[in-house]
């Protein structure tokens, strides 16, 4: 092959090991890509020229659109994701993959009153609530169901919890001809079906000589079935039960707790507060634990989620991140969803980072060099309003936010220039070779909810109560 | 680093300004004469007041300027308006209700997206609606006053093409599909999608077959239509009242001198319409086109009435018209040099030659006398006023401003 240079991004996540296996049969010589890597960045061995880099895969239809990578593979859901809202990206999509197959399923609770089919739900009168990490896709189903008022919920995960009482419809991934869902949900229709695609820019595609990689990867597949050994394809998931009768009378107090790395600190809270939780963290991922107070229930969702859903009043008491507040804050100014309380583990600082290559120590400089080199500037985050205030408020000149969706640090320096990070230690970042050059402000955990605080004298007493004793566990420390 | 205006999007220079404001005056001293009102409503609205069923087609509906404003935390989006009728519409139901007959017109710019940016994503047009009005004269009228308009922006050799979405919708109502299916092949046809009717044909040949002839009839007298009308009276009796409507509409067209040509598949992206459409268009350019949306109103909740109306675009318009200069003749145009001590002096016969109907403006860093009929010196001392005709090449001098404005002003300095 060429001595050109060629990128590809490759998936972090679910398609990472069949991908492994398709590449190394293709004889790329990318043997750093593989399960639990550290290395994000990829040197061929044998193709010269040849330079990878992992990212979320979400990430890669984004980065190959803009020309950052000539070539991608991830779910043919995130790319057709991307061109539900922008048709014009500069995505082809070249080859199917065949594994990591699925389907998008519109999804309802199997409740009486809840839609059964798409029909029913297009003859549905007033507002639809929507939840799905793929909201351009709901966007679209929605119009093409020609919903008269519908809300889109983007979530960063966990759609499948939200039913019935926290929205009325999701689009979630699963199986082909998939009926019935975990949390008593049954499916309305199949909306996109998805395995994993090789996929190119589509300038590139056209000017540069991808060919030769794609047909050797054409040449691995037809050599036969890439399919893993049983140990190690996920397990079917274990069917996790609806929600119980009563669960969303008016008194209810309906709380949302963390998953992810915030589970055993707010464990140990609630612990703390005397209160006790059944199966969280739930090692089969369930997202209804029980808890031992009356008229009050749980769901766990994405703490990125916890604000809007405050907002809207699908939940009445939410643990997330003061980031994650203000982050919602920053979008919609006139949220009623606000903090109520510091519970004080989870601290991080969320920081301005840069490479260490930059000669620059802080904001000003930064803002100088730009001014020099007059290039944009690429803004890389998870939290997309926080880093466009940043940006705005240091007057960044003619910058862009690139949206990501996790492990950020990995942008710099060839995909963004500087980051909106959190940071506990500062050792992750320091790893990456990279630095801080300014601090925007503290964050840990906190108690949110809606300030208009519409609730029933039984409901408000029952919140105060579980606000009055975590507040007291926080000051025992 | 220079930014450029986006994709999509253009400048008007003040030569195109003078083109637009030529357009635009005619259009509404045409509405006026009509007995219109003027109305204008807000460039952004609530998503949802186009995503009713039977506004606009999911296909266009996927090319809007949607996104969630600051108030957006509920999940309800907001977007550029998209098409003029509609708000309308909204206005007539928040403002006119009940009110009866309402005549109304607008000049507005609307938003879609375009995937290539080549064709613009803004796009001006004067819009006219005709509400509480049933009649197929109501349509005659609003045809004759669109051909008006550019008649006297002197737009000639103007095509007129008519179509009937009530005829269309008929015909799929013997498809036996579900309100939703029907609603998506109507969708279809008019996004202008040859697939649609290709599946009919192959699925429902006798009646795949009546649409294609329906769809490719081409004529240009009720004449025509009414021999349509006798194939179709036997086995399709529902498709009759809308035949007779478009053939009075055509009859009266031809009454009043209109020629049209007959396309029932014209009207695309616009799943509002019920009725007689109609579609203005010059060398394969579409300027304009309209029609009847009774569904319209009560589908919004606004009670049952109806409507027609239709939008001329500026855009393909201003390539056409050639209007007189906009800016006043050289004649009329002052140049003013002062002294600094008798600035005010400047600034008082500036605004008084102004009010005589002159162009004047006092002498800034790079304006030159050639570009005005008269050059005007203020002095502190007599002769106070030095007035040059350049044209004439006289020159006068004056001792106070009446004798200047009697010069310059003539006759309209009364």
């Amino acid at each position: 092959m060429g001595k050109m240079s060629l990128k590809i991004a490759l998936p972090k996540g679910r398609l990472l090991a069949e991908t492994a296996a398709l590449l190394k049969r293709a004889g790329w010589g990318l043997e750093e890509y593989r399960e639990k890597t550290r290395l994000y960045r990829l040197h061929s061995e044998t193709i010269p020229g040849l330079f990878a880099k992992v990212f979320h895969e979400r990430d890669i239809p984004i980065q190959v659109a803009i020309g950052n990578y000539d070539l991608g593979i991830c779910g043919l859901d995130w790319v057709e994701e991307l061109l539900a809202k922008y048709p014009s990206s500069a995505v082809e999509k070249v080859k199917d993959l065949g594994y990591g197959a699925g389907v998008l399923h519109l999804v309802a609770s199997k409740a009486n009153g809840a839609p059964a089919s798409m029909d029913e739900v297009s003859s549905l009168a007033g507002g639809i609530r929507i939840a799905s990490e793929y909201p351009n896709l709901a966007e679209s189903l929605a119009l093409n169901l020609r919903l008269r008022q519908f809300s889109i919920f983007p979530l960063w995960g966990g759609a499948e919890v939200y039913p019935p009482e926290s929205a009325d419809l999701a689009l979630v991934p699963g199986r082909k001809r998939q009926r019935l869902f975990d949390y008593g949900l049954a499916s309305l229709g199949e909306v996109q079906r998805y395995s994993a695609f090789l996929i190119a820019n589509k300038d590139r595609w056209q000017s540069k000589d991808l060919g030769e990689l794609a047909s050797s990867l054409e040449t691995a597949l037809a050599a036969g079935d890439l399919r893993l050994p049983a140990a190690e394809v996920a397990k079917e998931p274990v069917a996790l039960k609806a929600r119980r009768a009563g669960d969303v009378a008016g008194d209810t107090v309906r709380l949302a707790l963390p998953d992810g790395h915030q589970q055993q600190p707010t464990l140990d809270l609630l612990n703390k507060a005397g209160i006790e939780i059944t199966d969280y963290p739930s090692p089969q991922g369930n997202r209804r634990p029980l808890i031992n107070l009356d008229g009050v229930t749980v769901k766990v969702i994405r703490p990125q989620d916890m604000p809007l859903q405050v907002a809207n009043g699908n939940f009445d008491l939410a643990i997330t991140g003061r980031d994650w507040l203000r982050e919602h804050l920053y979008q919609f100014p006139s949220s009623p969803a606000s903090e109520i309380s510091d519970l004080g583990f989870g601290k991080v600082r969320i920081v301005a980072v840069v490479s260490q290559d930059m000669a620059v120590s802080d904001i000003y400089g930064l803002r100088q060099l730009i001014g020099e080199e007059s290039k944009s500037l690429r803004v890389a985050s998870e939290y997309v309003n926080i880093a466009d205030k940043y940006a705005r408020d240091n007057h960044l000149g003619g910058y862009r936010i690139v949206p990501t969706w996790g492990a950020t640090e990995a942008f710099l320096p060839e995909d963004a220039d500087l980051l909106i990070e959190n940071t506990q230690t500062g050792r992750t970042i320091a790893k990456h070779k990279l630095k801080i050059i300014d601090t925007l402000g503290q964050s840990s955990a906190c108690l949110v909810a809606s300030a208009r605080g519409e609730a029933s004298p039984g409901k408000r007493a029952r919140m105060d109560s579980l606000i009055n004793s975590l507040r007291m566990a926080v000051e025992d420390v | 680093m220079r930014v450029r205006q986006c994709k999509g999007f253009r400048d008007l220079s003040p030569q195109e300004m003078g083109r637009f404001r030529f357009i635009a005056q005619a259009f509404r001293d045409c509405c006026f004469g009509w007995g219109f009102s003027e109305v204008r409503t807000p460039t952004l609205e609530y998503l949802h007041l186009f995503t009713a069923t039977g506004t606009l087609t999911p296909g266009m509906l996927g090319r809007v300027y949607s996104f969630l404003d600051w108030d957006g935390w509920s999940g309800q989006r907001v977007v550029l308006r998209p098409d003029g009728t509609i708000p309308v519409a909204r206005f007539y139901i928040d403002n006119l209700a009940g009110k009866g007959l309402a005549k109304l017109f607008y000049l507005a710019n609307i938003f879609r997206f375009e995937e290539t940016g080549e064709e613009a994503r803004e796009r001006w047009q004067g819009g006219v609606e005709l509400i509480g009005v049933s009649s197929p004269l109501a349509d005659v009228e609003l045809t004759v006053m669109a051909l008006e308009v550019l008649s006297r922006v002197g737009v000639s050799g103007v095509g007129l093409r008519l179509s009937h979405a009530g005829i269309i919708r008929s015909l799929l109502s013997r498809l036996g599909l579900s309100p939703r299916e029907q609603a998506r092949v109507f969708d279809q046809i008019l996004d202008g999608d040859s697939e649609a009717l290709a599946e009919i044909k192959s699925r429902r040949p006798r009646l795949g077959k009546a649409l294609a002839a329906l769809l490719e009839l081409r004529g240009d007298s009720s004449a025509a239509l009414k021999e349509v009308k006798a194939l179709f009276d036997h086995g399709l009796p529902e498709i009759t009242p809308h035949m007779d409507n478009m053939i009075s509409v055509a009859e009266l067209l031809e009454a009043v001198g209109c020629r049209y040509q007959i396309d029932i598949a014209s009207g695309r992206g616009f799943e509002y319409y019920t009725g007689v459409i109609f579609e203005l268009y010059k060398d394969g350019r579409k300027l304009g086109g309209g029609g009847r949306y009774d569904a319209l109103i009560p589908l919004m909740g606004g009670g049952d009435i109806p409507a027609s109306g239709f939008a001329l675009y500026l855009d393909p318009l201003m390539d056409l018209v050639t209007p007189e200069a906009s800016s006043r003749p050289q004649a009329r145009r002052v140049l003013i040099r002062t002294e600094p001590k008798v600035i005010g002096r400047g600034f008082d016969i500036a605004r008084r030659l102004r009010e005589a109907g002159c162009v004047a403006e006092l002498q800034l860093e790079g304006q030159e006398p050639a570009d005005f009929g008269w050059l005007l010196e203020l002095k502190d001392k007599a002769p106070f006023f030095v007035l040059t005709d350049r044209a004439r090449q006289q020159r006068f001098e004056l001792k106070d401003a009446d004798g200047v404005l009697e010069l310059v002003g003539g006759e309209d300095v009364a």
